[in-house]
């Protein structure tokens, strides 16, 4: 039934919208006001919002203090090696479970989310373990190879949906126009799926740039992405919060400002299968 | 050219039979309707000619070849999708080329083909629109000049003309007929509207469950239908069926009278009912009459009759149009 919408109802849910939206971004908001604080501005009770004495000297201490460069870099290499290199892996295995679909492909979908299931912390002995002996530990191959292994799931689950999305009878049409099956491939079925390909890389990407539980514990320097940069600023002397949201916020610019630019995308990737 | 047969053709899905035991010849240049109730196998037989599914049993020959183990990209055939299944990421001139493009054909050649099918089918406007950018209509030519442009022995249309609104489907019904006229290629088109098929095929295939009912000419199925389901099937309203005994006849057992060959007779002339609803189109008066024992019948008259719900009527069946059924539901042909 058809709801009669007056102005007043307009004005009343954008202003609730743009309420909303704002506490959802305040700590995000706090975060980057207190990297300008000084530390003791930091800690002020009652909490200064807007009004106080700005300084960079906390993005200066930080950059002298450890390389945000290569921390920068590290993340880069390993979000985008391990996003890559599930891509390859799961483009084939979600062609074939959507294409070629056996009475075991639901039960294979179904046990590779599983594994996603299960708390990090529970296999931490062992994959350290296994990581030491391999010569693994603080290595951007190691890195890579565990963030690959648990976003697979997330990828092969994400394209087998973008794959099934694509309707069988232009396929169909493009094998009548002549086509063969590898011709189907690259001039019918990859550019429709292109999207999709798009917002998995892109939500995998993030994904793997905020995992903080594997990159914690398997590297100290050499291989250290951002997350270890951010976490090595609360030390034992106590918790430097404005250098701390210099840190975090140096870390994170990278991803908001890609996240913002490709928010279509990542509204399309994080909501997929949910109209059907 | 593109003379298709078809010999013993059979298709189970596991342990269900969607086509029985099909034989046809379809000659070259022909344009014939596959009709038939939802779930009777016309889209599963157009599939089999077209390589989509494969023949659990028997033989497609096109010219003569036997092409059951050929795939579809190389039987020859077009087929016209019913939702159009165009390549949305491409343009329509890339639509229309990619079957060409496929072939290997040279650049120019390929241009200037889709050029000439564009201007037959007036999509040249349009030529580097995307699909979403285009109406129903303008979609459903694209899809006709995909399929033309390669010159193929046959068309395969799969109820080409469903997705469209009644005005649109009226307009396109001629032009696709203008069309397959102009070309000659043989055309084979899927479709439940039985007024579609009877006024553009030259030979009707009619299906129910798997079994081709009847093959032939629209008007040989209009006036000579060989069983009860191709009489009540072709024809709109639907034929009248009455059991032989309640007429007091002894030859059939089933009697079928078209409501456009009833007669409205003078009081006592034939069978009594009483009008239960009365349709005036101006054009035709529908009349739907409670005739007792009989049952209820429908009448056509053209033109206006003035006769409203309760009046009494007398209809009597022009004998020459009265079709006679035994009991298997087969024609009696004297």
């Amino acid at each position: 039934m058809a709801r009669k919408v007056t102005s007043r109802h307009v004005v009343v849910s954008t202003a609730a919208a743009w309420l909303f939206g704002f506490l959802i971004f305040l700590p995000i908001l706090w975060m980057v006001l207190t990297s300008f604080k000084t530390e003791l501005d930091a800690f002020a009770m009652p909490p200064k919002f807007l009004l106080f004495h700005w300084t960079m000297e906390n993005y200066a201490t930080v950059q002298s203090r450890s390389d945000y460069l290569h921390h920068a870099l590290n993340s880069i290499m390993i979000a985008g090696g391990s996003t890559l290199i599930a891509m390859l892996i799961a483009v084939p295995a979600a062609w074939s479970m959507a294409f070629a679909p056996t009475k075991r492909t639901k039960d294979v979908l179904l046990w590779m989310l599983s594994t996603k299931m299960m708390p990090p912390v529970g296999v931490l002995v062992p994959i350290y373990l296994i990581y030491r002996d391999f010569g693994l530990l603080d290595t951007r191959a190691g890195l890579i190879l565990i963030l690959c292994l648990g976003n697979l799931p997330i990828v092969i689950w994400m394209l087998f949906t973008y794959f099934k999305e694509i309707p069988k009878d232009i396929l169909e049409a493009a094998r009548m126009d002549g086509a063969t099956i590898g011709r189907e491939l690259v001039y019918v079925l990859t550019p429709m799926a292109v999207p999709g390909l798009a917002s998995t890389l892109l939500l995998n990407f993030i994904l793997a740039w905020n995992e903080a539980f594997w990159t914690l514990n398997l590297s100290t320097l050499d291989a250290a992405p951002l997350t270890v940069f951010i976490a090595s600023y609360s030390s034992p002397e106590g918790l430097f919060w404005a250098k701390l949201s210099a840190a975090s916020t140096l870390a994170i610019a990278p991803i908001v400002i890609l996240g913002w630019f490709t928010q279509r995308q990542l509204v399309r990737g994080l909501t997929f299968g949910a109209v059907k | 050219m593109g003379q298709i047969t078809l010999q013993g053709v059979r298709k189970s899905f596991g342990p269900v039979n969607i086509i029985k035991d099909a034989n046809l010849d379809i000659a070259d240049g022909a344009f014939v309707v596959f009709v038939g109730p939802s779930g009777c196998g016309k889209t599963t037989l157009l599939r089999l000619i077209a390589g989509l599914e494969d023949v659990t049993g028997g033989q497609i020959l096109i010219d003569g070849r036997n092409v059951v183990d050929v795939p579809p990209a190389k039987r020859g055939l077009s087929m016209v999708f019913q939702s159009y299944a165009l390549y949305p990421h491409m343009s329509v001139r890339g639509n229309i080329a990619f079957g060409l493009k496929m072939a290997g054909l040279p650049r120019a050649e390929i241009d200037r083909k889709v050029e000439a099918a564009a201007a037959t089918l007036n999509l040249t406007p349009y030529l580097e629109r995307k699909p979403r950018d285009l109406s129903g209509g303008q979609r459903q030519r694209v899809a006709i000049g995909r399929a033309i442009v390669r010159e193929p022995k046959a068309f395969l249309f799969d109820e080409p003309l469903s997705n469209l609104d009644a005005a649109l489907r009226v307009q396109m019904r001629l032009e696709v007929t203008k069309l397959q006229k102009q070309l000659g290629t043989t055309a084979i088109y899927v479709t439940h509207d039985q007024v579609e098929a009877m006024t553009m095929a030259d030979k009707i295939v009619v299906l129910n469950a798997g079994d081709v009912e009847q093959y032939g000419s629209p008007l040989e199925l209009y006036e000579r239908p060989v069983n009860l389901f191709v009489a009540g099937f072709i024809g709109s309203p639907k034929m009248n069926f009455v059991s032989g005994e309640a007429t007091g006849r002894n030859d059939a057992a089933t009697l079928g009278i078209r409501p456009e060959h009833l007669r409205v007779g003078q009081e006592g002339e034939g069978w009594p009912g009483t009008v239960s609803v009365a349709e005036h189109l101006g054009s035709d008066t529908f009349l739907y009459v409670d005739a007792g024992k009989l049952g209820t019948l429908t009448v056509r008259y053209v033109g206006e009759l003035n006769l409203k719900a309760g009046d009494p009527v007398w209809l009597s069946p022009d004998p020459a149009r009265l079709h006679r059924f035994d009991k298997e539901g087969l024609a009696i042909r004297t």
